[in-house]
């Protein structure tokens, strides 16, 4: 439980760094901007890995009915989980910033469930699913919400005003980047 | 070794000087951000964040004194960069000075190439002693005489004035990196260097300022794949088609311009395995490379990054064949290292003039010096309170838990706002050059 709240404080404490340092003279430094992805990176693993841990020993300890306030504490737990699980790096969702309004959570936490559930056309079904009052809002997320672009595609994403900032910071991008788009392309975005 | 008080042949460090003010509002421009001695020690050329270079020169020895070496006194101060603007990319362009580099000197000029984010510019540092008096068509004051009141020629002197120190800019070498700039190097051909930025290595002839060769290319066609940056470069001091680049995974990469233009495969990969022990959610950062720079024999190659500084030899690179832990009582701190932002810090190092020992910088306004040959080190600090001239600094120690002994400082007390991030070793003498924020210090071995 430490280790995913401290995992969890680090991905927060990273997004704000991410954020503030558009504001920075000279720049955004690519270098810096590397280093905070990849802490972020490793905080998500091992966020993810604890929990999985922790959801093992809740379902092994769930032999008897459960009190009300584990099960609170484990829907808290696993509406928490769900919201990060769209925020996560997966191996073929790029990792997604999920700052936003609780439309593109639906939509992001549903997307991660379709694809759990291995849905043969691939397709993302975007199910209005009701959440918790506890799990309304991730506490860990910058309070600051983006423009919600509309789409279909599975890889959908909001864009920040920082990840924006990345995409303007270099003339050298290859291609203009759709507004859907990784962390790893926004950083790179430099 | 170097600050010890025990043994016949050990260094005891004392106060020299200290340079700039003592207040302790310090303004952003005066933040001292870069420190380098010339080939012969003569010269200390500081940058800052203002985009000023300020030289200082040493006086020549006494002759009543000649066991006391002389002080540095300012000798020039110019504005190299200013800030600048890029419209296309709304970015501002900071003036701060990354790097100084002084070229090898061929005539009584001296001349040093100085880079903020985007630009180099290489100035000439001259002297003027005398003036020409005694002109046929004008008067002293410059204003021109009627050419029939000459009745004769006179030939025009040399006459002695003030001394005056010019510096003026030659070449600017702007446009080629679209990254920022983290390093530049003189080549030990006299007539090229590099430039480094986060992904490319641009190589540079001195007279050709509006084009240069890229020869190293790290930049991925999908930048999504982006998985580490250039952190630092240097020439090798001896092999003009040799170089190394450190990146922020914690390798370098040797290159020979011999086998090709576009040196993106290496020559050597310098890699050390990754203590699975030490792993942590900071792993990353605290392995990137802040600085790499070769010894004077062109042997071996320094690295240092946030823990840590080790030495490779050029003949392995399996692993590094000396490793001197900085601080490393502050791994158990690196949360607090992170969210204060200090885990970013880029720490340099450098070698003695015989590369028997090398110096870094930490917190608390200490800095290290790690004897090679005695297997000693020591932690000595600048500061305002041992200013006394030839007063011997006293090693420190710091506790990391548990009891602390007397004149032990604890590490929690240890103050992250003061930060020794650029240091310098005269090439000769035992003469160190150390920056605390916007101090400059110097720090000389007892003349017995």
């Amino acid at each position: 439980m430490e280790v995913s709240a401290e995992a969890k404080r680090i991905m927060v404490v990273a997004l704000g760094k991410l954020y503030s340092s558009r504001t920075q003279r000279g720049g955004l430094r690519l270098h810096r901007s590397l280093l905070l992805t990849l802490v972020m990176k490793s905080a998500r693993d091992i966020y993810h890995e604890a929990q999985v841990q922790t959801e093992s020993v809740v379902n092994e300890c769930q032999q008897p009915p459960p009190t009300q306030q584990s099960v609170t504490q484990g829907t808290t737990e696993a509406s928490r989980v769900d919201l990060l699980g769209p925020a996560l790096l997966t191996h073929e969702n790029p990792l997604m910033l999920s700052v936003g309004d609780k439309e593109e959570e639906k939509q992001e936490r549903a997307g991660a469930q379709n694809k759990e559930n291995q849905c043969p056309n691939g397709s993302a079904q975007q199910s209005r699913k009701r959440r918790g009052r506890e799990a309304a809002e991730p506490d860990f997320l910058p309070c600051k919400k983006a423009k919600l672009e509309q789409g279909n595609c599975l890889h959908q994403l909001t864009v920040t005003p920082v990840l924006m900032d990345y995409m303007k910071c270099s003339s050298e991008l290859a291609a203009h980047p759709s507004p859907t788009m990784t962390l790893h392309r926004a950083v790179a975005a430099c | 070794m170097a600050g010890s008080s025990d043994g016949n042949d050990e260094v005891q460090w004392c106060f020299s000087q200290v340079k700039g003010t003592i207040d302790d509002d310090i303004a952003e421009a005066d933040i001292i951000s870069t420190v380098e001695f010339n080939h012969s020690g003569e010269l200390l050329a500081t940058g800052d964040k203002g985009g000023r270079v300020v030289i200082f020169q040493q006086k020549p020895e006494s002759k009543n004194l000649p066991q006391r070496r002389g002080e540095y006194n300012v000798y020039s101060t110019f504005q190299s960069h200013e800030p600048e603007f890029d419209y296309l990319k709304s970015l501002e362009i900071e003036e701060k000075i990354n790097k100084i580099r002084w070229l090898p000197q061929k005539n009584a000029a001296h001349f040093l190439l100085s880079t903020n984010d985007k630009t180099i510019k290489l100035w000439k540092i001259s002297e003027r002693d005398k003036r020409p008096e005694g002109y046929n068509l004008k008067e002293e004051d410059g204003r021109y005489r009627n050419a029939s009141s000459v009745t004769s020629l006179r030939v025009p002197v040399f006459k002695p004035m003030d001394l005056m120190v010019e510096a003026s800019p030659r070449r600017v070498f702007a446009n080629a990196h679209t990254y920022h700039i983290n390093s530049i190097s003189v080549n030990s051909d006299c007539e090229t260097y590099l430039s480094a930025d986060d992904l490319r290595v641009n190589l540079w002839h001195w007279e050709i300022n509006d084009r240069s060769f890229n020869i190293v290319d790290i930049k991925p066609d999908n930048m999504e794949d982006l998985t580490e940056v250039i952190t630092a470069a240097e020439f090798h001091p001896n092999q003009c088609n040799t170089f190394v680049y450190s990146s922020s995974k914690g390798t370098i990469r040797m290159c020979d311009m011999r086998t090709s233009a576009l040196c993106d495969n290496h020559a050597k990969l310098f890699e050390e395995p990754e203590d699975p022990n030490n792993r942590s959610f900071f792993s990353e950062i605290i392995s990137s490379i802040s600085d790499v720079k070769f010894s004077h024999s062109g042997r071996y190659i320094m690295t240092r990054d946030y823990l840590s500084v080790k030495i490779w030899d050029l003949n392995m690179e399996s692993r590094p064949v000396e490793t001197y832990q900085v601080h490393d009582y502050f791994r158990s701190k690196l949360c607090s290292l992170y969210e204060n932002d200090c885990i970013f810090d880029k720490f340099e190092c450098c070698w003695n003039g015989n590369d028997s020992v090398v110096m870094t910088g930490s917190y608390n306004n200490f800095f290290r010096m790690f004897d090679r040959g005695y297997r000693q080190d020591v932690i000595l600090e600048a500061s305002r309170d041992n200013c006394k001239p030839r007063s011997v600094l006293k090693p420190r120690k710091v506790s990391s838990g548990g009891k602390r002994k007397k004149d032990e400082i604890s590490v929690d007390s240890l103050d992250f706002n003061k930060k020794i991030l650029h240091t310098a070793w005269h090439p000769l003498d035992n003469i160190i050059a150390v920056a605390t924020t916007n101090n400059l210090y110097i720090f000389q071995d007892k003349v017995n």
